[in-house]
């Protein structure tokens, strides 16, 4: 590796590569949820409550987050809710400057803890929703009555006239009925909706047979959000999260490594994403010994894949290189063993077939619901 | 446009501001302004801020264009024309309230 992770604040001199300031958080307040989601984004293997970092240091945390330029913090886990320091995390936030986004399974947050968060300057809540049947929505959070609860909370964001998204993972279970989910949303009184096709790290890899639509499902549901877009112009704002197996390039995963955002785990481990843990030889340094700019600039594992100059072709020569950065590295790693690999989500990499393969195995068995 | 906006548009007493949850900020990292809104960073040029730093809820839309035209001694047309396109797209998506 060439990058020497000096905040220079100029681009490409003698080879150097910049160093960027991270604009995103995600901070994964703990692992804890009651929710059962088979696609659920947290690590197999999950933090133990009794490493979960105490309010005082997310405090630090977070006015050092901002020192570093980050502009947004996603509160998320886990269910945040289950800490019962939400709400003073969400305040150190907000007094650090920061835009503060709960993301929220909508499973314990009371009436009166979002008054107080709301209170407190709570920008914006995302509340996820399984689906737009309320017994396939329970089955596929494995939670009977999730979602009455959720829309429960929804209206009370509404009426507390906090901004609410609505983020709903799309699979084969639901990917049928992508109008009817952007209907529900608006309903609810969304000022924007995620429709974002599941992605297959962590629990959601190991529930890929169960989840993968097939290409047509995938054609089609991909093909209704620009009609939907036009149709509910300047009312809800509708942001889609391509399903990448059946994608021609690769997605720019994050930003880029190290580019334009960083995760801290419960126990305060510092990520360039939340599944990043899952390459192996990578040692994330802890926020319990050190500041989250000395991490930034200098953990190895942060300077492990930034840039461009570690990736093979035909990434080196393609016009894409910048623009999708070879796609992922978790990615890249799950599906062909090497995390430095061209994404094999590109129809470019000799690897593809390995992704075409992969799509093609779908089997209806039982969801391995996450559980800590 | 070829389908009606459910955002509506800007008239010369709407009283643009930005809403609950989207907020103009000034950072040194990041050099300059921006508007932060739900899962959004847009960059704002000095002129963008100067026009969303005056939709307060309080000046009207008209108001704010004659105090933009004067303070740049741009003419007004030309400031109207910008200030609408800039505030309109602003509203369809959902970042700021007429």
């Amino acid at each position: 590796m060439t990058t020497d992770g000096r905040l220079s604040g100029h681009a490409g001199h003698n080879g150097r590569k910049p160093l960027h300031n991270p604009l995103g958080m995600l901070a994964e307040l703990t692992h804890r949820c009651p929710l059962g989601c088979p696609y659920c984004s947290n690590p197999l293997e999950m933090d133990k409550r009794e490493d979960e970092l105490d309010t005082a240091t997310w405090a630090r945390v977070l006015r050092e987050a901002a020192d570093l330029g980050v502009l947004q913090v996603h509160l998320s886990g886990g269910e945040p809710a289950s800490r019962r320091d939400l709400v003073d995390i969400m305040a150190a936030a907000r007094g650090a400057g920061l835009y503060t986004n709960l993301i929220t399974s909508g499973i314990g947050v009371t009436d009166q803890r979002l008054n107080e968060l709301a209170d407190a300057g709570l920008d914006h809540v995302q509340i996820s929703i399984q689906d737009g049947e309320p017994k396939s929505a329970d089955r596929i959070a494995g939670y009977e009555g999730a979602y009455a609860r959720k829309r429960a909370l929804a209206r009370a964001v509404v009426a507390v006239k906090l901004p609410l998204t609505v983020n709903i993972v799309i699979h084969r279970a639901n990917i049928a009925r992508i109008d009817e989910l952007v209907a529900m949303a608006l309903e609810m009184g969304a000022s924007r909706v995620e429709i974002a096709h599941v992605q297959y790290y962590g629990w959601a890899l190991k529930n890929r047979a169960a989840l993968m639509p097939t290409r047509d499902q995938v054609e089609r549901a991909v093909g209704r959000i620009e009609p939907l877009r036009k149709e509910h112009h300047g009312r809800i704002v509708i942001d889609a999260v391509v399903p990448d197996y059946y994608a021609r390039f690769p997605k720019p995963c994050v930003g880029g490594w190290g580019r334009r955002s960083l995760n801290v785990t419960p126990a305060g481990r510092v990520l360039p994403c939340h599944a990043a843990e899952s390459i192996p030889g990578l040692e994330f340094w802890s926020v319990k010994d050190h500041s989250l700019r000395e991490i930034w600039e200098h953990n190895p594992a942060f300077n492990a894949f930034r840039g461009t100059d570690f990736l093979p072709e035909p990434c080196q020569s393609c016009e894409r290189r910048d623009v999708d950065f070879g796609g992922c590295r978790c990615q890249a790693f799950a599906l062909t063993g090497n995390a430095q690999a061209t994404d094999p989500v590109c129809h470019l990499s000799p690897h593809h077939h390995v992704v075409e393969e992969q799509a093609a195995i779908r089997d209806d068995a039982e969801y391995v619901y996450r559980r800590l | 446009m070829n389908t009606p906006a459910a955002a509506p548009s800007i008239l010369p007493d709407s009283r643009p501001r930005l809403p609950r949850g989207v907020r103009l900020v000034h950072n040194e990292a990041q050099g300059g302004w921006v508007l932060l809104a739900p899962e959004r960073v847009f960059k704002a040029d000095a002129i963008a801020a100067e026009v969303v730093k005056r939709c307060t809820g309080e000046t009207n839309f008209e108001a704010i264009v004659d105090d933009l035209a004067r303070t740049f001694r741009a003419p007004r047309e030309r400031v109207l024309a910008d200030v609408t396109a800039l505030l309109q797209g602003l509203a369809d998506k959902k970042l700021l309230e007429l």
